[in-house]
């Protein structure tokens, strides 16, 4: 059995399956919808930062524009749902094309320039003088299209459209390729690797999931200011869960997610300011005792993790 | 009407050197990027309310103590981390995310602590130290605004500006004048050179990450004055503007960041006054722009593109 299909029946098929069911036997439908969500944002990071060395540090940019997208089809085009969805995903790759020249930076250089450009994103759609267009800080609501349990169907598609593209990048040479050119560019280059494609490919491909992934949020929540789609929280779990796992494989963010994100939601939010401690100790520990994440754990050891 | 923004941005631009001059140090010296660095400059402006509220002192003398205290913390603290991250494939980008858990930490113990509420100054205590010694030496010091080429300003702005004015010419002096400034130099340029030659490495970066510390905390006493007020959560979005100065001057040179600081300064005063609504914006979009057009910076030597 080659190996991708062996991924495939053996780790996505049955997370997409135990997400479809649960549903109808766990009752907290919300928790699932984000586990979900940031199942798919973990596994964006992983495109872009763990295949070619892009660390997203503004990655919730597309997944606020992506929300955004939605909302503004909604509103303005009484778009049904699901097509606006996939607007949201179009407005994510425009955002992302709108980005590339970032890729020229290098190193915390980009990081940087990314924050900044999610932050100069949510400023600009939270202008009060667009309250025309985006409803400005005031937030908006969509009654029209509120249908949950469609949303997380969506969402659950959307995360088996994510996985199917990390199992693609881990078992071909294109994704053998971007791992090299995160290596060493110049020597990549050297051994007839298109660098700028490569990178562009994967930049565009983890920014439609983010797209996505705001489209659907915003259709299962339906009402939200720039605040919340915006928050940058979104791109630092997202990066922290996918790095507490592992990068470039397939089940590190998954561990990660399922690990963190349940911890996060065991504590509980009684007290922010000790949440906020107990995480950002949490973060730090992470770097320091545990780089290369969970999955190094094995792959120390010799063992060949998907 | 060109002439109030024009001068108070340079004013407010002179104090933005000092905030970013910190942050520039510490990256240049050692590749780390300290995103905790505007939590440091809350801190110094809790310095600053103990000494003012609890001593009930002029807030300036908070300045030397903010800085000697921060040293030491720098130093501390840079024993307890970088030697561990330096160790690890990419520190570079896990300093990021290693910093950002640092300044989680910080907001929430600084949060437990004193709460959210803001907090500020009385401007008129500023520099009161300074009044009172005139006053008993019989000349008649003039309280309130400062008049410059007919325009008046209040008096916190001056003082501020010639503090970091003096600031930044003790750190020129510190890195072109002393031996230690230019070992800190080498290292700057080529750490492994710097290393093979037999500088001790550890040693140059531990004194430059305490003095960065030390320089946000002294930016930070004045964070009261100049921006109205501060909270627990102030750091991240002043980690954000000195990011912007520091990329706008270059990188490992004092006086580019003087020169970024005086053209964001005038920038934002211009905007502020022109196109309020859009003042939010400048920041970001001038970041990105300055990364694009000109990576290295508007003094730099060509270094940053991937």
């Amino acid at each position: 059995m080659p190996s991708f299909v062996r991924h495939l029946l053996l780790i996505v098929a049955p997370l997409i399956a135990a997400f479809a069911i649960l549903p109808g036997v766990y009752d907290n439908h919300l928790l699932l919808f984000n586990f979900v969500i940031f199942l798919i944002l973990a596994q964006g990071v992983n495109i872009i930062y763990g295949f070619t060395g892009y660390l997203p540090f503004g990655y919730v940019g597309f997944f606020g524009a992506g929300a955004y997208g939605f909302a503004i089809m909604v509103m303005h085009f009484q778009t049904p749902a699901p097509l606006a969805v996939l607007v949201a995903g179009v407005v994510g790759v425009l955002l992302g094309l709108l980005l590339t020249p970032l890729l020229r930076l290098s190193g915390a250089y980009f990081a940087i320039a990314n924050l900044a450009a999610a932050l100069a994103v949510l400023h600009f759609v939270a202008n009060p003088a667009l309250e025309s267009i985006t409803k400005g800080p005031y937030g908006v609501a969509l009654n029209g299209t509120f249908n949950p349990t469609l949303a997380y169907v969506g969402a659950v598609i959307i995360l088996a459209l994510t996985l199917g593209i990390v199992v693609f990048l881990r078992n071909s040479s294109f994704g053998m390729a971007l791992q090299a050119v995160r290596e060493d560019a110049v020597s990549a280059a050297m051994a007839g690797v298109n660098v700028v494609k490569m990178r562009v490919i994967a930049w565009l491909a983890s920014a439609l999931v983010a797209g996505l992934a705001g489209g659907v949020f915003a259709w299962y929540v339906s009402v939200f200011y720039p605040d919340n789609v915006f928050s940058n929280d979104f791109s630092i779990f997202a990066i922290v869960f996918a790095l507490f796992g592992g990068v470039a494989t397939i089940m590190g963010p998954i561990v990660g997610v399922l690990i963190l994100y349940g911890v996060y939601n065991l504590i509980g939010f009684t007290t922010p300011q000790y949440f906020q401690l107990i995480y950002g100790v949490l973060i730090m520990a992470l770097v320091l005792f545990l780089p290369a994440g969970l999955v190094s754990l094995a792959t120390r050891r010799g063992w060949n993790v998907p | 009407m060109l002439a109030y923004p024009l001068i108070a941005g340079v004013l407010f631009g002179l104090y933005f050197s000092l905030l970013g001059i910190g942050l520039n140090l510490v990256f240049g010296v050692m590749r780390i990027v300290n995103l905790a660095h505007g939590d440091f400059l809350m801190l110094g402006a809790f310095v600053a309310f103990g000494v003012f509220y609890l001593l009930g002192l002029d807030p300036l003398l908070a300045v030397p103590l903010a800085f000697v205290l921060f040293v030491i913390v720098g130093i501390v603290l840079y024993g307890l981390l970088v030697p561990r991250l330096q160790q690890s494939r990419d520190p570079e980008m896990l300093s990021i995310i290693l910093f950002f858990g640092l300044s989680q930490v910080i907001e929430a113990l600084v949060t437990i602590a004193f709460g959210t509420s803001e907090r500020s100054i009385p401007s008129r205590e500023l520099g009161s130290l300074m009044t009172a010694a005139a006053k008993a030496l019989g000349a008649k010091p003039e309280g309130g605004p400062v008049d410059i080429l007919g325009q008046s300003f209040p008096a916190a702005w001056v003082i501020s500006a010639v503090v970091s004015v003096i600031a930044i010419g003790l750190v020129y002096v510190y890195l072109y004048r002393t031996r230690l400034g230019t070992l800190t130099r080498a290292v700057m340029s080529r750490r492994d050179e710097a290393f093979a030659t037999g500088i001790n490495v550890d040693r140059v970066c531990a004194a430059a990450f305490g003095i960065g510390l030390g320089l946000a905390a002294i930016a930070g006493v004045f964070a009261p004055f100049m921006f109205g007020s501060v909270t627990p959560a102030f750091g991240a979005d002043a980690t954000v503007t000195a990011f912007v100065i520091v990329v706008l001057g270059s990188l490992g040179n004092p006086l580019g960041t003087a020169l970024g600081g005086v053209v964001y300064g005038i920038c934002y005063m211009l905007v502020q006054t022109f196109l309020s609504s859009w003042a939010d914006l400048l920041p970001y979009v001038l970041l990105i722009l300055v990364l694009l057009l000109r990576p290295s910076g508007l003094l730099g030597r060509k270094v940053r593109v991937a």
